[in-house]
């Protein structure tokens, strides 16, 4: 969801003040921006003859996703697998991100020797439609109109992402993918994948998730998107065109969620009620605390690289997901018959996406027949976890995908 | 790990589980099985390895569960004494329940729902009618602590001990069909079958029971 940064003190401090709105064209979020029409990433575009039919009712005519890709296909190319990634990620999992310069958002678990090992797997991961970082959102240029669609965009749905990613697939010759795998929406994806295309999922690894999504996590992102749609800078969507960006609105949206992927314990293990490069409470609004300092270099670093309208539109993708409501509300019906294996995992200190999400779908795959592990791990770190260093979530992740290789007939790992 | 096998000599000799030996061997090869109970699912691995089975498992506790599935092994951190509400009927040709019985809360309610979900039950237990548990209780007036229930009362997770006669008047008020039924001595050795109900009582130290409902195949 987050990419994790430790708390860096230097950085912390210098970030105070939110960021300007004005855009420059040399910044880093004009190079976000950018990033919307033509990433550095390949891009697979469809025209009217391949329209994709929407939930909202209507069809997007002209549509791309961008995307990346990590080791090679084996002839029979039945080494795919696909990661889907989170609310503010992206397409880069395991490579320098072209925008930040970060390190890839998942290299703890895809890569040479890792769970999702490169050197034995064929490793997608597309950026999600709504998205900002190349594959269509409200932020690319609307074919209609030449300037960025801002709210012409329709509202997408969890569904219509992983539609979008099965015309990727097709268009990449993978009929089957050895696994999908991917933590809180990224985890709702795995599931509609599983749900919509059963016979081209041979497993599905999904962290942190949810079937439908809460009231509580509604009522959240609902706090997020008013703190942008409250920025006057937001022009009612139209910011881009007007040249000036919500990053306050946006800011705020992000340090709340920031909050909800952590957990209390995690919080007060980092920063307690430690002051920030000063010896005593200054009497003003200034970030005394460190946790606030962490907080605001959150949201200052979040608003660089994503788009606001983004932002709402894919919160909203992730309110609108209730699998269960498109199978009579039994969600054990949209897993019925199913061959696919499934993995599912969650973390004790999670309470945005908590372990009662994940055993109700475990209950569901178990009402289906379906193959089905789960696993609860002890973690402080909250809903994060699934992003960071966490041994026996890589374990089991390992253990997972391998023995469905296995299954599959393919090679065992290079002997390290 | 040593390598599963079936061979009940060589196990003994080992040290190992006799008991899992004569649960997989009362399992249809190719067949689908839970393992309610399932450790870090040793008993798993050896119906898949040994009997090419569909073996699945639900355990409680989170170390074990995090050790089988990175095993490769599919198994769900669930609590039997709830979830197995949540399977349907006949989702299982087995359901087996591996020295479990005694920690389950609702070992009735339990067997209820492995004859519901499984066509046939293999549950084994360890007798608490073997000599050496009454001989505890007679001479030392103590619960009894043994190599295989090494835990005193206050600490065990076992709350629900029975005699290979209690289990069978279980069996009777399910109105089970008893399928087959072994008898472990101490050593491992099984009981001779011909030996009547009284001295598999006393000389058993652990028990299978291989369990069907009455009038289904």
């Amino acid at each position: 969801m987050s990419t994790p940064t430790p708390p860096d003190g230097a950085a912390a401090a210098a970030s105070q003040d939110l960021p300007s709105s004005r855009l420059d064209d040399s910044s880093l979020d004009a190079r976000a921006r950018r990033e919307a029409d033509d990433p550095h990433s390949p891009v697979v575009r469809f025209d009217a003859s391949w329209p994709l039919r929407l939930d909202a009712g209507v069809a997007l005519e002209a549509q791309q996703i961008a995307y990346q890709t990590y080791g090679e296909p084996n002839a029979a190319r039945s080494n795919a697998i696909l990661i889907c990634h989170a609310l503010t990620g992206d397409q880069h999992a395991a490579n320098l991100n072209p925008v930040t310069g970060k390190p890839g958002w998942w290299e703890t678990m895809v890569g040479p020797g890792r769970p999702i090992d490169t050197e034995r797997f064929y490793v997608i991961c597309a950026n999600v439609l709504g998205g900002c970082m190349g594959s269509t959102g409200p932020s690319s240029r609307n074919p209609a109109t030449g300037a960025p669609y801002g709210l012409d965009m329709p509202l997408v749905t969890i569904r219509d992402m992983v539609n979008a990613q099965a015309m990727l697939l097709d268009h990449l010759g993978i009929e089957r993918l050895l696994c999908v795998a991917g933590g809180s929406m990224g985890g709702m994806q795995v599931l509609q994948w599983a749900a919509s295309y059963p016979e081209r999922v041979f497993s599905a690894l999904a962290l942190a998730t949810a079937a439908r999504h809460s009231a509580q996590n509604i009522a959240f992102h609902e706090v997020g998107r008013q703190a942008v749609m409250a920025d006057p800078d937001w022009r009612g969507g139209r910011y881009l065109a007007e040249g000036v960006t919500p990053h306050r609105g946006l800011a705020v949206a992000r340090m709340a969620a920031h909050i909800t992927y952590m957990s209390d314990q995690a919080l007060h293990r980092k920063f307690g009620r430690r002051l920030q490069n000063r010896a005593m409470p200054t009497f003003g609004f200034d970030a005394d605390f460190q946790v606030e300092s962490y907080l605001r270099h959150q949201g200052e670093a979040f608003v660089q690289r994503f788009d606001a309208n983004s932002y709402l539109y894919v919160t909203r993708a992730m309110d609108y997901f209730d699998l269960a409501a498109d199978y009579d509300g039994v969600l054990a019906n949209a897993f019925r018959g199913t061959k696919t294996r499934f993995c599912l995992a969650s973390f004790t200190s999670d309470w945005l996406f908590p372990t009662e999400d994940s055993r109700a779908i475990v209950h569901a795959l178990n009402a289906s027949g379906a193959n089905v592990s789960f696993a609860e791990i002890e973690s402080d770190k909250g809903h994060d976890a699934f992003l960071l260093e966490e041994p026996e979530l890589f374990a089991i992740a390992h253990g997972f995908i391998d023995s469905a290789a296995r299954a599959l007939g393919l090679p065992p790992a290079r002997e390290r | 790990m040593a390598q599963p096998t079936l061979d009940e000599g060589a196990v003994r000799q080992q040290g190992g589980r006799v008991d899992l030996v004569v649960v997989a061997e009362m399992v249809a090869p190719g067949s689908r099985v839970l393992d309610v109970g399932s450790g870090d699912g040793g008993l798993l691995e050896l119906l898949a390895t040994t009997r090419g089975c569909d073996a699945r498992g639900i355990e409680l506790s989170r170390e074990g569960v995090n050790a089988g599935v990175a095993r490769g092994l599919a198994i769900i951190q669930g609590d039997a004494d709830v979830d197995l509400a949540y399977y349907p009927d006949d989702a299982f040709d087995y359901v087996i329940l591996s020295q479990t019985l005694q920690a389950t809360r609702r070992p009735r309610w339990v067997l209820e729902q492995m004859l519901r979900i499984g066509r046939r039950a293999v549950v084994s237990f360890p007798n608490f009618g073997h000599w050496r548990s009454r001989l505890d209780l007679l001479v030392n007036g103590r619960m009894p602590v043994t190599e295989n229930l090494p835990l005193p009362w206050y600490e065990t997770p076992n709350i629900h001990f029975c005699t290979i006669r209690d289990f069978v008047g279980l069996v009777d008020a399910l109105d089970a069909k008893m399928e087959k039924a072994v008898a472990l001595d101490s050593a491992g050795h099984r009981v001779r079958v011909n030996m009547p109900w009284w001295v598999w009582n006393l000389l058993g130290e652990q028990a299978v029971f291989l369990l069907s409902r009455k009038g289904r195949g």
